[in-house]
């Protein structure tokens, strides 16, 4: 697989327009289709695919095992924390009303911060459960 | 229009029926663990799809609100079938990585294998 | 001339419809696991199709990205770490062959009220939640499947994010090298 040309070219082409097009998908996830699962999907399927075409150990270069083991919980403390910050603002939690200035602009920052929080959760849970099958050896 | 009418509503729910049962069919009657695997996604899919279909209007559009619009599906079938398949992705993973465990430990992935396994192990401890 | 969407839409459904349960049909047969993740990858894309034409496209981008990419990623994985064939065992097919008929029965009698594909009066169109007027006043985001998702129904997704890290931590733990010469 390492000698293949075509794979390795086509990858090397595909690989920055992906991870821009997660970077799209994650941030007009508000007036198109996407949102934060379908972004970190895609991310991960980016560094998935550097993996495969490039070894496992290229692909660790990029995203470490340490990275990704304090992406895992920081996306949901992310989420729950801007929960909490609702709790302080005086409203439910996960309220986003009274993040911002007004209703419609804390609920847009509300649901922007969520979102990030979904992608890094599942960018690198994605990319952690790649690592995990990609790098045991057959029994 | 009268003739595909019910050729719709049957297709609609054969095939969401066929889905559910073939899924829970190869969950049962097989013993290959990675093929049980494939049988629950199944069966899965299935459900996305009964929970999908009422939501659509013929002639509608997908439910980003736009002046241009008028008829959109309804969104909360697409949010909740949405958490499903993120949902469904994570316990495939853990069930592939209990299979791969299973297969470590036993040497096969066969149900039968494992459980005659499992009784020539106890037997020989009884004696 | 033109061919109005409410002619073209239903044969679409219809055709894409019929090719998943061929598919599921190989899927069940075949024996071969390689073929039958190959297949499992190829039923998603057609799922992610069908969910473009019934207008769900967040969970087409989804089901594409998710079903037909990492999964079979993983299945690809796990099947090297395997068994790519499977074994020919026992015939144990009358048990499973009637749950399957009872269930089939069952969903049958279940579905027999399913409203009329399409229509708008369907009691989710009429009576369910009214996400779509409220959506633009009360959170100005376009896209109804992410305010509801992420605002109105928030909770359920922190529900969710919580189950992708105990699986991710679950996947981790149970893969986990040893770092003592641990036994066992």
């Amino acid at each position: 697989m390492r000698l293949d040309v075509v794979l390795r070219v086509t990858t090397k082409f595909i690989l920055a327009p992906l991870l821009l097009f997660a970077l799209y998908v994650q941030f007009h996830g508000d007036y198109g289709p996407g949102g934060g699962f379908q972004a970190g999907v895609i991310a991960a399927a980016a560094i998935i695919l550097y993996g495969l075409i490039n070894g496992l150990a290229a692909a660790r270069r990029i995203v470490p095992d340490a990275v990704l083991e304090r992406l895992i919980p920081a996306g949901v403390l992310i989420y729950a924390l801007v929960g909490v910050a609702g709790m302080f603002t005086g409203e439910n939690f996960l309220g986003y009303n009274h993040l911002a200035h007004d209703a419609v602009h804390g609920q847009e920052w509300g649901v922007f911060l969520v979102e990030a929080g979904v992608f890094v959760t599942v960018f690198s849970s994605m990319v952690g459960i790649f690592y995990a099958f990609a790098g045991r050896r057959r029994a | 229009m009268t003739l595909i009418d019910p050729l719709i509503a049957l297709a609609t729910r054969g095939v969401t029926i066929f889905l559910m049962v073939a899924g829970l069919y190869v969950v049962i009657a097989r013993g290959n663990m990675v093929k049980k695997l494939v049988g629950l996604s199944l069966f899965q899919s299935s459900v996305y799809l009964l929970f999908i279909l009422p939501g659509k209007i013929v002639g509608g559009t997908a439910p980003i609100i736009d002046p241009a619009f008028e008829v959109y599906a309804h969104p909360l079938p697409h949010v909740l079938i949405l958490t499903a398949i993120v949902v469904g992705i994570g316990t495939l993973a853990l069930g592939l990585a209990l299979v791969v465990r299973i297969r470590e430990a036993f040497g096969t992935i066969e149900e039968d294998e494992i459980l005659a396994r499992e009784d020539a192990v106890r037997v020989e401890r009884d004696e | 001339m033109t061919i109005s969407a409410e002619f073209l839409e239903p044969i679409i459904t219809l055709v894409l419809l019929l090719l998943l349960a061929v598919i599921a049909f190989g899927i069940v047969r075949v024996r071969g696991l390689f073929a039958v993740v190959i297949m499992l990858g190829a039923y998603s894309f057609l799922m992610a199709t069908l969910f473009i034409v019934l207008d769900a496209v967040d969970v087409a981008m989804t089901e594409a990205s998710v079903g037909a990419g990492i999964s079979t990623v993983l299945f690809l994985g796990a099947l090297y770490l395997t068994d790519v064939k499977e074994a020919t065992g026992r015939a144990r097919r009358l048990a499973p062959m009637l749950v399957a008929v009872v269930t089939a029965g069952v969903l049958i009698w279940g579905l027999s009220d399913l409203p009329e594909f399409g229509s708008a009066d369907q009691p989710i169109h009429t009576k369910g939640a009214d996400y779509l007027d409220r959506s633009i006043p009360e959170t100005g985001i376009q896209n109804v499947v992410s305010s509801v998702l992420a605002s109105y129904r928030g909770f359920d997704t922190l529900g969710e994010t919580a189950v992708v890290f105990t699986a991710a931590i679950g996947v981790l733990a149970l893969f986990a090298r040893r770092r003592s010469d641990g036994k066992g």
